[in-house]
């Protein structure tokens, strides 16, 4: 599939890994047509819990070692304007919200994107995806309309569905699938149990199993259906 | 990390006891708890780079430890502690991992600051 031509492509996610599973293909797909695309991670997954038994890391070693996978998975996507924003896992929505505005104010001067790809606010389950949706979506609300980006937004909570029903972006990213596996499993450190299930419900020939390396799905996000 | 021996941990926190030390102390049960399980009630804390004296430190109870620190004028402490290092920068190290190997609690003590 060739996604629609894009200026520039930026993707704010809060953590490494955030996005392999839903958005690496697009990436992937974006970058094989040429498309310049940023990521800015704002935080190296500090708090991840995945460690081990026995532990092949400490709280004080993880974020160097998903600092690694991250630059992993952007080889592997392909990626080559990754940005670390220097903040802390599961603290995000305890900074200053005018802070973090003005963090993606910045981000979309530098990069002047068209489109935005993040986290869809309130549906978005971990505390940080929702303050990155958020704050992302304040700074484009102050843009003037014509001159806003359009924002794609992920929303994985369990109500999303009901709430916002499907979602009306889907990428078949079919092609990138290697690029996507690659991202995965660049991020071995945290998805290996989500990788053994998805290996074990490949062998089993399940479609929705299939769906994750052939479709990536997002909302574009409405501002007359404003969060806030 | 290693699985708690007793002595040596004990040993460890001795050596800690009487002065100023910054502690990072952390329980979760995950930020998808709720989301995987309505039925559970996701509660956790967290406190990082805070200074404290303690007078006394000990490990108590069997695998998985308790750790108590006694405070001139208050208590810390942690349940569930199943692993420990003492790290190459002098940091005294000690979590608890649960069978499928995620972190569930952490209790570390240092001489000098932890990164942000």
């Amino acid at each position: 599939m060739t996604l629609p031509m894009e200026r520039h492509v930026l993707v704010v996610f809060p953590h490494p890994d955030d996005e392999a599973f839903g958005v690496s293909g697009t990436i992937a797909t974006y970058i094989n047509q040429g498309i310049p695309v940023t990521y800015a991670c704002l935080t190296l997954g500090e708090m991840g819990r995945n460690l081990g038994n026995p532990p092949f890391a400490t709280r004080e070693t993880l974020p160097q070692i998903r600092k690694e996978e991250l630059l992993a998975s952007a080889k592997a996507m392909g990626l080559t304007d990754l940005r670390m924003m220097g903040l802390r896992d599961k603290t995000i929505e305890f900074e200053d919200d005018e802070k973090m505005v003005e963090m993606m104010q910045n981000l979309i001067s530098d990069t002047n994107p068209s489109l935005i790809i993040t986290f869809y606010p309130n549906y978005a389950v971990h505390p940080d995806h929702d303050a990155t949706g958020r704050a992302m979506v304040r700074a484009v609300r102050r843009m003037p309309e014509e001159q806003r980006p359009t924002i794609y937004a992920l929303a994985f909570s369990n109500d999303s569905k009901e709430v916002l029903g499907e979602p009306d972006i889907v990428h078949n990213i079919k092609e990138a699938a290697v690029q996507k596996m690659g991202s995965m499993r660049a991020h071995i450190s945290q998805t290996a149990w989500m990788l053994e299930e998805m290996d074990k419900r490949l062998a089993d020939g399940e479609t929705e199993a299939e769906n994750w390396l052939n479709f990536e799905r997002f909302y574009t996000y409405d501002f007359s259906k404003d969060f806030e | 990390m290693e699985i708690v021996q007793v002595d040596r941990l004990q040993e460890l926190l001795n050596n800690f006891a009487n002065e100023d030390v910054y502690i990072h102390l952390e329980t979760t049960n995950g930020a998808y708890a709720a989301h995987f399980n309505e039925n559970v009630f996701n509660a956790g804390a967290f406190i990082r780079n805070v200074m404290i004296r303690y007078e006394l430190g000990k490990i108590a109870g069997e695998a998985p430890h308790r750790i108590g620190l006694k405070l001139p004028h208050g208590w810390v402490y942690a349940q569930g502690i199943t692993h420990f290092e003492l790290d190459e920068h002098g940091r005294l190290l000690m979590a608890g991992h649960d069978q499928s190997g995620k972190l569930a609690v952490a209790l570390q003590i240092s001489k000098t600051p932890f990164t942000y």
